[in-house]
């Protein structure tokens, strides 16, 4: 019926003075967007596949093709947008749950955005970055209360198992299923090169890259897929899944057409059986219950590994942290509302949790208020974009970050936001040999460790200008943040003050 | 063999010593809640007298456990490869996510055994229950197969409520003379044929040589096989944005 008509959002503009009929465009275009017309000999389009990935753009060789967002519309409506009511056209003709990928889009405050980083000026002298050390290495685990020496007076150091990371940052949770092998590749070999962590996702660990298991997180989840002592022993760490920004309180779902080939034998399901991870771990309606999962790990790699608790970033999570901080957690991920997914109901993404910035903000002064915050490490994530990021999460009280839509931009994803298609074009979000191919894990990888590399600088020219040589003395110190336009509440939660204040 | 007197020792300290300890038969004496007993252990024997506490057996890796007790929560959790025999009853989540090897029950289970129960090739994991199972049997099971027996039930349907939901793979096996009220519109139902009575007959012989049961008793009842309509559940429910 024409009433579910939609109007492509976006069209593929063609400069046909500049096309060659080469082709390219077509056959790099899963979605099948373009196609030669034999009959009129020219290359033609059907922009109602487009999902502006760019892939034809970047690879169009005489720069003949845009993408432009479309400018037919409904009659101008501030609160019946247009995507309010194609949407319901949409359910209203298939009656399913709307999917999406990626951070959600929605214009929600970043706190990022209206914090300000001070810096030294005559009296603390700022530091030269490029000529005297500046330390970005952190650690993290437990650490103990009081300092324990040896028979000679040495202090011991490996009393609790820790991470040791280079730069504060670690590549977060994304499952082999959800993201390509290349993909995987790309995460490890650069973890290796970098001196930080990736993190295998709840799709269990592929055979090939258990020699980057001394920079792999490996991650267990509600469903448990992949998951036996040999993956558990691989890794540097575990990571027990609770939560994911994107879908607080759902749980994950990989559909059976993306169980193929390895990815079926990576998570040890049958090929196109559902792999369906819900919402809860029905052993865990407790923190006593936590506290069991977490010991049952700690006995099964005997005390070695430091263990992960990863939660959503929801309304009481400071109550959730303290809780999870005397579960014997090591480590606490918190993963703010506008952190990725590969594939999340669209209302959920766009409606539930709390940004990162305000629940960092009241879970480290939570934990120091209550004595606990030097038994767990805070790591953050959800949309961490930039290296000033960072050096806000730190000043706010992290000891590191996790970053994952950051890696995959830096991999060529363009944020079409289509990764629950499978068709990703970009090689990452897919399974199709044909479409991983595109990414080459050398190349992923040293993309990667620029992009770290070119953090690291910045983090320490920022440090430097705070007169700051080590980034453990960044962490907590709030003083060093000024927030601008943002009111009282706000700034109270954050426990920062106003800019000129 | 060595054999270890648990009495008042706290789990941490035990399972140290069991990990420390070269045997590979080990017997443990005055069990009394201890958590984590051979979490992740592979190659071992154990004989154990008491009640041990949550999480026996979690991660097992081919060992062997005998309790000649109960035994409390989550046993044999994501269990890979191994037996574990209880003499006696279990709590809940036992099975969870088990992945290989074979968990007999003399008699009872008590919720959420099985759930989240997987398969892949070569790995087939097996519960055996011989009575009855509290409710949540065999959630979301996605390979596996889970056999209760009902010996006490007198042909009642052995389980508690909501059976098979979330089931997408794998088959329990119910001696039943009719069927749970309440499946789950995933789960179907029907009558045991003779290929699955020869398959509950392997399955059961290894658990009615170690409890001492007659086998041919046990199968000249009423069988029932759940099983799932699709091993795409969810597949409908999504419409792409």
């Amino acid at each position: 019926m024409a009433i579910n008509y939609i109007y492509p959002e976006y069209e593929v503009v063609r400069n046909y003075d500049r096309c060659i009929s080469c082709r390219v465009c077509e056959r790099q275009c899963a979605n099948l967007v373009h196609h030669y017309d034999t009959k009129r000999g020219k290359m033609i389009c059907d922009e109602s596949k487009c999902v502006a990935c760019h892939r034809c753009v970047a690879l169009c060789p005489t720069r003949a093709l845009k993408i432009v967002k479309s400018d037919h519309t409904f009659k101008e409506n501030a609160n019946w947008t247009g995507e309010k009511i194609t949407n319901i056209y949409r359910q209203a003709e298939s009656g399913g749950v709307l999917l999406a990928s990626m951070g959600t889009p929605k214009n929600y405050p970043v706190y990022w955005d209206k914090i300000l980083i001070n810096a030294s000026q005559v009296t603390n002298p700022s530091i030269d970055p490029l000529r005297e050390p500046m330390e970005t290495k952190v650690f993290l685990g437990h650490k103990n209360d009081k300092i324990v020496r040896d028979q000679y007076g040495r202090i011991k150091c490996d009393e609790t198992p820790q991470l040791e990371l280079q730069v504060p940052v670690m590549f977060s949770a994304m499952s082999y299923g959800s993201i390509s092998y290349n993909a995987h590749k790309s995460l490890a070999m650069a973890s290796k090169k970098l001196g930080i962590y990736y993190n295998t996702g709840e799709g269990g660990l592929h055979e090939d890259f258990y020699e980057y298991g001394p920079n792999t997180i490996v991650q267990i989840a509600s469903g448990r897929f992949g998951v036996h002592p040999d993956y558990l022993k691989a890794g540097a760490a575990l990571e027990i899944k609770m939560g994911q920004g994107a879908k607080p309180g759902i749980g994950g779902h990989l559909p059976g057409a993306k169980i193929v080939g390895d990815v079926s034998k990576t998570r040890m399901i049958p090929e196109g059986s559902d792999a369906i991870s819900p919402a809860p771990h029905h052993d865990i309606y407790s923190i006593e219950d936590l506290r069991q999962l977490v010991y049952t790990l700690k006995e099964a790699t005997n005390y070695t590994k430091p263990v992960i608790v990863k939660i959503a970033a929801v309304h009481n999570v400071s109550a959730i942290a303290s809780g999870v901080a005397r579960s014997g957690a090591d480590i606490i991920a918190i993963d703010g509302f506008r952190g990725g997914t590969g594939a999340a109901p669209a209302a959920i993404r766009d409606n539930v949790g709390i940004p990162i910035e305000l629940a960092l903000a009241s879970v480290d002064k939570r934990l120091r208020d209550e004595g606990i915050r030097n038994d767990v490490s805070l790591v953050v994530g959800g949309s961490i974009r930039s290296s000033a990021d960072i050096v806000k999460a730190i000043a706010l009280g992290a000891d590191a970050v996790y970053i994952a839509t950051s890696a995959l931009i830096a991999l060529g994803c363009h944020l079409c936001r289509s990764c629950h298609s499978g068709r990703c074009n970009w090689g990452i979000a897919t399974q199709r040999p044909d479409l991983v191919k595109r990414l080459n894990p050398e190349i992923g990888s040293e993309k990667l460790v620029n992009l770290i590399h070119a953090w690291q600088h910045e983090i320490k020219e920022m440090m430097g200008g705070m007169g700051i040589n080590s980034i453990e003395a960044l962490r907590g110190n709030r003083a060093m943040l000024r927030g601008i336009g943002l009111t009282r509440e706000e700034l109270d939660i954050l426990g920062i003050k106003h800019a000129g204040e | 063999m060595a054999r270890i007197n648990a009495q008042n020792q706290y789990y941490k300290d035990l399972n140290k010593l069991i990990r420390s300890c070269g045997e590979s038969d080990i017997e443990l004496d005055n069990v009394m809640g201890q958590r984590f007993i051979a979490c992740g252990m592979k190659g071992k024997n154990f004989l154990i007298h008491g009640v041990p506490g949550n999480a026996l057996g979690a991660y097992l890796d081919g060992s062997s456990i005998e309790v000649t007790e109960n035994a409390q929560d989550a046993v044999g959790d994501t269990m890979n490869e191994g037996r574990i025999v209880i003499h006696g009853s279990v709590g809940d989540a036992c099975g969870y996510a088990m992945r290989g090897g074979r968990i007999y029950i003399r008699d009872c289970a008590g919720y959420r055994a099985g759930i989240h129960m997987k398969a892949y090739k070569d790995k087939q994991p097996l519960v055996v229950i011989g009575d009855a199972a509290g409710s949540f049997l065999g959630e979301y099971q996605a390979g596996g197969t889970i056999i209760v027996l009902g010996l006490k039930q007198n042909g009642k349907p052995p389980v508690g409520y909501f059976c098979g939901t979330g089931m997408h793979g794998g088959k329990i096996y119910l001696r039943s003379d009719y069927p749970p009220f309440d499946l789950p519109p995933q789960v179907s139902c029907r009558e045991a044929q003779k290929s699955d009575l020869d398959d509950i007959r392997v399955k059961i012989s290894e658990f009615c040589s170690i409890f001492n049961m007659d086998k041919e008793e046990i199968m000249s009842k009423h069988f029932l096989v759940l099983e799932p309509n699709s091993a795409n559940p969810y597949k409908q429910l999504y419409t792409n944005i």
